[in-house]
């Protein structure tokens, strides 16, 4: 608790303990805890010297922020115009049923995160969906299962190594990089 | 002294105010729920909108927050403007179709029907009591959070806020917290009881029943008699 203190000083120390700063703060608290823990706003309110509202108003304002911890990636469909008209919702729907989980919600091993934007800005290669930042454009249904186990493969083979298969995929990654 | 026109007139306002202070300081009375003296501005209702300018090229402006400015031409009741009224008051019906203020409202502008499915979430975000906890009892225990169809006025965390010293100024600038008259329509999400000025008791009585004749209008007789 109190590195977890030390740790959110430090963060509002590094932009000078400055109103101005607020959302600078809370973007590095974000970053380093993966969701903002209620007693940071707290800290944060009291270091900044302004009310907890006004800090909360802000953090539930901009989606880059969460009040629940997020899962490992962050999966992001848009369902702008341009993505709708060309499916984004059956693509949501796909990515909904492969992780068992609605849009807004952690998956229950917590590795995924699913959240839905309104327009990501590049509708020339809709429908978008986004892991971790990386932009995966011209999105299908097919392409959805590929994707989305690209990040989790190494994850669930290394926790539990069961089937034959994933360990030989994981002796292959070895032997490839071996190489 | 500022001189502007004012439907027609020729009137004159101090440095520093409204169109909506201006108007009510003529006697011209524009209706608002998010204004209130003492209060920062926030033309958050669009009720008190106004047509300035001559009318090919006019605008609607909240008065609430427009200065008066030298030579502004400001017509308060335009058929655009009404329509602009009426539209604000179905909308907000609809979120809050148990609040008496917006009630009365809707029958003063004729409002007879409202198209939307009501919601009942008993909040205009105003926020007046955002501001009143704020600039006036200095608590700041209350305020906006989440952004679109999501935007809501709590404390934080939804929680007993620590700030909060329970004085109820939110309450008594609330223009929805006041509860409609339960009248005999009470299940439809527009009462339009004080539309007709004919008393409710009249259509199941012969006497009047009650001698408060405005505030007696609230046909609560009518409704002992049916159950």
């Amino acid at each position: 608790m109190d590195t977890d203190k030390t740790r959110i000083q430090s963060l509002i120390d590094k932009h000078q303990g400055l109103k101005k700063n607020l959302v600078a703060i809370l973007l590095d608290i974000q970053e380093s805890f993966n969701y903002l823990p209620p007693e940071s706003l707290r800290q944060v309110a009291k270091a900044l010297g302004m009310p907890l509202i006004d800090v909360l108003g802000v953090a539930t304002f901009y989606r880059a922020f969460s009040l629940r911890p997020r899962g490992k990636h962050m999966c992001l469909v848009c369902l702008g115009t341009a993505c709708h008209v060309r499916g984004a919702q059956k693509i949501l729907e796909e990515i909904e049923r492969k992780l068992d989980v609605p849009a807004g919600e952690n998956t229950k091993d917590g590795q995924f995160t699913l959240e839905t934007a309104a327009c990501l800005g590049c509708c020339a290669i809709g429908p978008v969906v986004v892991v971790d930042g990386a932009y995966q454009g011209h999105a299908t249904i097919r392409k959805v299962a590929p994707i989305l186990d690209k990040y989790r493969k190494p994850k669930a083979s290394g926790k539990r190594p069961k089937a034959a298969a994933k360990t030989a995929t994981r002796k292959g990654g070895r032997a490839a990089r071996k190489k | 002294m500022i001189e502007l026109i004012l439907n027609g007139l020729p009137v004159k306002a101090e440095e520093g105010w409204t169109v909506l202070e201006t108007a009510n300081f003529y006697g011209l009375e524009i209706p608002t729920l998010c204004h209130h003296e003492g209060l920062t501005e926030f033309g958050g209702c669009r009720l008190c909108l106004v047509e300035i300018g001559e009318p090919p090229k006019s605008n609607l402006v909240t008065s609430c927050t427009y200065p008066a400015e030298a030579g502004l031409v400001v017509r308060t009741d335009t058929n655009r403007v009404w329509a602009a009224r009426r539209m604000m008051i179905e909308l907000m019906l609809s979120v809050a179709p148990g609040s008496k203020v917006l009630q009365d409202l809707a029958s003063k502008f004729g409002v007879t029907k409202v198209r939307f499915t009501p919601r009942n979430e008993e909040c205009i975000l105003c926020g007046l009591c955002v501001r009143i906890c704020a600039e006036q009892m200095d608590a700041k225990a209350i305020g906006f959070q989440q952004r679109g169809h999501k935007r809501k006025i709590s404390t934080p965390f939804d929680m007993r806020s620590e700030e909060c010293r329970l004085c109820g100024a939110c309450m008594y600038v609330c223009p929805v917290c006041q509860l409609r008259c339960q009248g005999p329509n009470a299940e439809t999400a527009l009462c339009n009881g004080c539309l007709t000025m004919d008393p409710t008791c009249l259509e199941h009585y012969d006497d009047l029943q009650c001698w408060m004749y405005d505030a007696g209008r609230c046909g609560t007789c009518v409704r002992e008699k049916k159950s």
